[in-house]
């Protein structure tokens, strides 16, 4: 992958920046420029508000590799998994903290901040998110809704929402 | 200084994997078990293959964040001490500030003071939050660091990091005092492109840890008025655990007020990481109105020392977000050693 390419994606492997739909409220990983799903979604065309994923979720299927793509092999064997964010889109990542054996679908996890791949001794690092196994004292912090924000930019007091 | 700048938040990371030093003996031939006695070392952690000093700064980082709801955009300076940056050019310091959401207004760097770039870190941030240039400072000391194979530093050498926001609001501990006492000591480097460090056997210790720590905890101390009795706890930087015992015992302190402080025993040596994991077990258990000494230490060789003070805040701070740093010094999973030389690069791979 160019160092350009990954560059580009950056705000979505390290932070899980994805999108909102500002009418029905759908978020969207990888962002997207309309709202597809939305009744009024011809409104929504760039309208489309950022919206970062909290990054806990739950896995809905996984599969163990052992036949791992060049720049995997330290790794194998390792699971790869689908996991459905607590907002709504599902990810495919990898399933790190825990042995393979023992991850099960509707395993809680949270997204944890790792190595992706390095172009070669001498190349770029790639970072990005994958997921680890979670406990309630790893909960991310409640975001507030949109409708919230919006009163919080009204004046209105909100519970802060802050971290990464 | 300006008593009112402290530390307002913070967070550990430890990678979960862990070798013993038999295991590590089981290898060269040694009687590791009675290395890992006379180092007081029980085990060390291991960095996964995906992680290195970027991922452990991160991860403690975003807990701090969390753990003080601090909006990442409120950081004005960021910076990691490390010896073990993953890149010779390409700041550590610009993918944590990436990572945790806090470009692009601040100031970024990454620091280099062998095991103490951390605690210099904390230092700048004091001062540029003291002058009110910004409003919240991150000071990171991270490392995965390695010993050559077979050489004593491979039984302590291990992986960690603590991230500490220094700043004048909500401030659980207030740094009373801060002092350096720094000479020109050759006890320990590592040469551009070497991939394991040098150092001088015997002589990284009277004339450099033990020298350069006793020196800045006493000079401390007389500045700030205190005795060791005056200190509920106490952090000395720990290269292995005999070093801080000792140390401590010269100066006057008991094994009470270094127990939460001294984490290499259970961890390995987390090098820019050391000192501040230890700060970090410290302030999960620290009360208000207690006093804190910590004294760090780098080759080559200097110390820092800072006299804090717990205040209320502590109370009213979550300190129950994340994982404490006690579960990263009693968890983790055991590997052999051929598990751990593949992890950490050991190996020559075809087509590399």
């Amino acid at each position: 992958m160019s160092v350009a390419r990954f560059w580009r994606e950056t705000p979505r492997r390290y932070n899980l920046g994805g999108c909102q739909c500002p009418t029905c409220e759908t978020v969207y990983f990888p962002p997207r420029g309309v709202c597809p799903v939305c009744v009024k979604h011809r409104q929504s065309l760039g309208r489309m508000e950022p919206y970062q994923l909290s990054g806990e979720g739950e896995v809905v299927s996984y599969t163990i590799v052992h036949d791992a793509a060049e720049g995997f092999e330290m790794q194998v064997p390792y699971t790869l998994a689908i996991v459905r964010t607590v907002e709504g889109p599902q990810l495919t990542g990898a399933v790190v903290d825990i042995a393979p054996s023992e991850v099960k679908i509707g395993l809680r996890v949270r997204a944890t901040f790792r190595k992706l791949r390095e172009e070669g001794a001498a190349g770029v690092i790639h970072y990005g998110y994958k997921f680890a196994p979670m406990d309630d004292r790893h909960k991310p912090p409640k975001r507030p809704s949109r409708s919230e924000r919006a009163m919080a930019s009204a004046g209105a007091p909100v519970a802060a929402a802050s971290g990464p | 200084m300006n008593q009112d700048t402290g530390i307002v938040s913070y967070g550990a990371y430890v990678p979960r994997y862990r070798i013993t030093p038999a295991e590590i003996g089981n290898v060269w031939g040694t009687d590791g078990a009675a290395m890992g006695a006379s180092l007081a070392v029980k085990r060390k952690s291991v960095p996964a293959p995906d992680e290195d000093t970027i991922t452990i700064s991160t991860e403690a980082l975003r807990t701090a964040l969390i753990r003080g709801a601090i909006d990442p955009q409120e950081i004005g300076a960021l910076y990691v001490g490390s010896e073990s940056h993953p890149y010779a050019v390409k700041p550590t310091a610009t993918v944590v500030a990436q990572a945790v959401g806090a470009t692009p207004n601040l100031t970024a760097a990454d620091f280099e003071f062998a095991c103490k770039a951390g605690t210099a870190a904390i230092q700048t941030c004091l001062g540029l939050v003291g002058a009110d240039m910004i409003r919240y400072g991150v000071a990171i000391g991270s490392d995965t660091s390695q010993g050559a194979p077979g050489d004593a530093l491979e039984y302590s050498a291990s992986a960690g990091g603590a991230a500490f926001v220094i700043g004048r609001e909500r401030v659980l501990a207030k740094v009373r005092h801060t002092l350096s006492y720094t000479t020109d000591t050759p006890d320990f480097w590592r040469r551009e492109g070497q991939h394991y460090p040098s150092h001088g056997g015997r002589f990284t210790g009277e004339p450099a840890y033990f020298r350069h720590v006793s020196e800045c905890a006493r000079r401390m101390m007389e500045r700030a008025g205190t005795t060791p009795k005056s200190y509920a706890h106490v952090v000395f930087h720990q290269p292995n655990g005999k070093f801080p015992q000792r140390v401590g015992k010269q100066l006057g302190f008991t094994d009470e007020q270094m127990r939460y402080g001294l984490v290499t025993p259970y961890i390995g040596n987390t090098y820019s990481g050391a000192a501040l994991i230890g700060l970090a077990n410290v302030l999960d258990v620290a009360e208000p109105g207690q006093q804190v000494l910590m004294v760090g230490y780098g080759s080559g060789a200097g110390s820092d020392a800072f006299d804090f003070l717990i205040t209320d805040e502590i109370a009213k701070f979550d300190r129950s977000y994340g994982t404490p740093v006690q579960e990263f010094l009693d968890g983790g999973i055991e590997i052999p050693y051929a598990v751990y030389a593949k992890f950490r690069g050991k190996i020559r791979m075809g087509g590399s």
